[in-house]
């Protein structure tokens, strides 16, 4: 019996090692052409930002690019333009984080609600995440236009006594108008992950909530909320990572300016690289921007941690 | 017609890199490619097509292929194609980027001696030179110019300039403020700037030179701060926030500036001699082709526009330049001027286009092409000149102190020179 047993034993062993290499080929093979992309796009690019970084690469040039050091990051310490594309970064993702996540979460509450017509209102709301951002900044440059449609309806609606701004031309709206325009866009998204938590809080506990006699503020406080906590810290990740790499709408409205007042990290980067043809002074402040984002996202990690 | 040069860099850098299909070498044996920047712009294009199609057919050693890019992604097709070296054997490039392609390897110089058309008969500014050495010709120039309604002007009683005696700076400023004051303007001067990209260097830098400013100190080209920066640029600067501050010209133009000219919403508009024959199509005798101002240093207007030139890696030299060979002939330069509406690039040429003749309503512009145009600066850094001009020239506009916007951008391109060590080599 027991020598059986032993003759058994190795048996065994081989069909569990053959399986599982035949396994982990299987899974090597899956995961072979996500891997490859993440390389060849992701990896190496990053690699080389960093390592042109430190070089005097230009996008046109006849010698090849040398070693220089830190100089682009002594010329980017001292360029006011930086300083302010910070600034504008820092100050949109301040706004745009609380004011889409908190919209969104309304939305997501008033569309969960079990009446007629909720798809409609799931789809109106969805609508702009689907569309372009290109598109979208295109035709809301008509509209902030000082005789677009925002100040016809300002206008109107004042009865002819305010008129509205050139909205992208002035120094003090045309980030807030970009605001907007952004959070218009981008709310959908949100309002879908939000639902998607809301749908995970079991129905026994709004009961269990009912039968205690929770009132609805209540019952938001002591349901809903912690148990949105996953999904709360997804949403605001995406979110601040959405907001730091501002581009597309800042390229399309606006060019950075007027005087500096939307110019942001990552427009400045593809702005020298591209534009003005400075690769190595792009790729620092592309080193910047990664410092930034990680730095933001640690403290974000470090805040939203599990604490039990 | 200026190019947009640096317009929207894009995705696109990356996609074209592999969209073409030819050799690195621009040339399969004696088929040659030829890259234009006229998709989308028919009338030129036809040009391009008509010089190939009488090329191929006029030998049969060569073929030439056509390849055309809309403007906006052209530039940055090349610089791709030039990454990768697929560049092709011919392709064309807009007058001010001659010397940064040049430096950067992406042009080999051209020698057309023995066309039928002499570059010596050709106006200075269609001739691409760096560095003594002919990298490219262009079939054309525009000329900037104030277009304005003679009846407006009379009722005003504004004089007409002339060639011989432009507007000074004083008349002009009384002009305008004539014209505010008669209320029937809301701006008074249409100036464009709601354009983008080259047209503000190729727009208003002639103006900055008319007060006796400069992007550039021209003398070796390697610092703009005294000149960029220095007292007549301010003066200048100082007086295009003025035209803002007193109603002058709108901050941000319309969409379609010529339009509005046309419609009646400003009196004068400074413009492109490409819109002069729809101008004199509309107004007539009443149209008013007028001389740019005289700020203190002569009246200034850009010159260069879009060139041919061959590719530094094309495997075929010998065909590309029998391609630029051919096409110097008169007729072409007709056609060109004709399909464009552009100023013929010679004289010979502008005898057989109607309106150019000698003494025809449009000549004056040819003059002022002969008398008045200042290439834009000479140098590989021009691209990089140009972007921070842009932004200095806005950012006046929009109201930032004309000593600081200037001093920034003067400071910023003597860096770019200094970090690219005067772009020797």
């Amino acid at each position: 019996m027991i020598a059986a047993l032993e003759r058994l034993r190795p048996v065994r062993r081989t069909r569990t090692t053959h399986a599982r290499r035949r396994e982990s080929l299987t899974a090597l093979g899956m995961a072979t052409p996500a891997v490859v992309l993440l390389i060849v796009f992701l990896v190496v690019p990053v690699a080389l930002a960093f390592a042109l970084a430190f070089t005097d690469a230009r996008l046109i040039s006849p010698t090849p690019a040398r070693f220089v050091g830190l100089r682009n990051f002594t010329l980017l310490f001292q360029d006011p333009v930086f300083y302010k594309s910070l600034r504008n970064t820092a100050y949109f993702a301040a706004v745009v984080v609380p004011l889409q996540a908190g919209l969104a979460l309304v939305l997501a509450l008033l569309v969960n609600a079990k009446v007629r017509g909720v798809n409609f209102f799931r789809t109106v709301y969805f609508l702009p995440v689907v569309t372009s951002m290109v598109v979208v900044s295109l035709l809301w440059t008509f509209l902030y236009r000082q005789d677009g449609l925002v100040n016809h309806v300002i206008s109107g609606l004042t009865l002819g006594h305010v008129h509205g701004p050139d909205w992208l031309g002035d120094p003090a709206t045309a980030m807030p108008a970009i605001i907007l325009m952004s959070v218009w866009q981008g709310v959908g998204f949100h309002m879908i992950i939000w639902l998607a938590g809301l749908q995970t809080i079991p129905a026994e506990l709004y009961e269990a909530a009912d039968l205690d006699g929770a009132a609805r503020w209540h019952r938001f406080l002591h349901v809903t909320w912690p148990g949105l906590r996953a999904t709360r810290t997804f949403v605001l990740v995406t979110i601040t990572i959405a907001a730091f790499s501002l581009f597309t709408q800042i390229r399309v409205m606006t060019q950075g300016g007027p005087l500096d007042s939307t110019t942001t990290v990552v427009y400045q980067a593809v702005h020298t690289g591209y534009d003005q043809q400075q690769t190595a002074y792009a790729a620092a402040i592309s080193l910047a921007f990664f410092v930034l984002v990680l730095s933001v996202s640690l403290v974000q990690r470090f805040l939203t941690r599990e604490k039990d | 017609m200026a190019s947009v040069a640096l317009a929207a860099a894009t995705a696109l850098v990356a996609g074209c890199a592999t969209g073409s299909g030819d050799s690195a070498s621009g040339a399969s044996g004696n088929t040659l490619t030829l890259w234009t920047h006229n998709a989308g712009n028919s009338a030129e294009l036809d040009v391009v097509k008509k010089i190939i199609k009488e090329f191929n057919g006029s030998q049969s050693t060569y073929k030439v292929k056509l390849q055309a890019f809309p403007q906006s992604d052209y530039n940055n097709s090349v610089v791709a194609a030039a990454s990768a070296h697929k560049l092709p054997c011919l392709l064309d490039v807009d007058g001010p980027n001659v010397p940064n392609w040049a430096w950067g390897g992406y042009l080999s110089p051209i020698d057309v001696s023995g066309s039928q058309v002499p570059l010596s008969d050709q106006l200075p500014s269609t001739v691409g030179r760096y560095k003594n050495k002919v990298y490219g010709f262009g079939f054309y120039d525009v000329a900037l110019t104030h277009f304005a309604r003679k009846s407006v002007l009379n009722k005003y009683d504004i004089r007409i300039p002339t060639t011989d005696k432009p507007w000074t700076k004083d008349e002009f400023d009384s002009a305008l403020a004539k014209l505010k004051k008669g209320g029937k303007f809301a701006y008074p001067l249409e100036m464009g700037t709601g354009g983008s990209g080259e047209w503000w260097p190729y727009a208003y830098s002639p103006q900055l030179e008319s007060f006796g400013g400069d992007l550039i100190d021209r003398d070796g080209y390697k610092t703009a701060s005294g000149t960029l920066d220095g007292k007549n640029s301010q003066e200048w600067a100082t007086w295009f926030r003025s035209l803002v501050a007193k109603g002058y010209i709108a901050k941000k133009s319309g969409a379609d500036p010529n339009k509005d000219f046309l419609a009646g919403k400003s009196a004068i508009q400074w413009d492109g001699s490409w819109n002069a024959a729809k101008n004199a199509d509309k107004l007539g005798d009443d149209l008013a082709i007028i001389p740019p101002v005289d700020f203190g240093n002569g009246p200034k207007i850009g010159g260069a526009s879009w060139q041919w030139a061959m590719s530094s890696t094309c495997s075929n030299k010998a065909g590309a330049q029998a391609w630029l060979k051919f096409s110097r002939q008169t007729k072409y330069f007709v056609d060109y001027a004709k399909a464009t509406g552009t100023l013929p690039g010679t004289d010979a040429a502008a005898k057989q286009v109607e309106g150019y003749q000698p003494g025809g309503k449009f000549n004056v512009l040819v003059q002022y092409a002969r008398k008045y145009a200042v290439v834009r600066p000479v140098t590989p850094a021009y691209p990089y000149i140009s972007t921070e001009f842009q932004k200095a020239a806005q950012d006046i506009l929009a109201g930032a102190d004309p000593k600081n916007a200037l001093g920034q951008a003067a400071k910023d391109i003597d860096n770019n020179l200094k970090t690219n060590n005067n772009y020797a080599g």
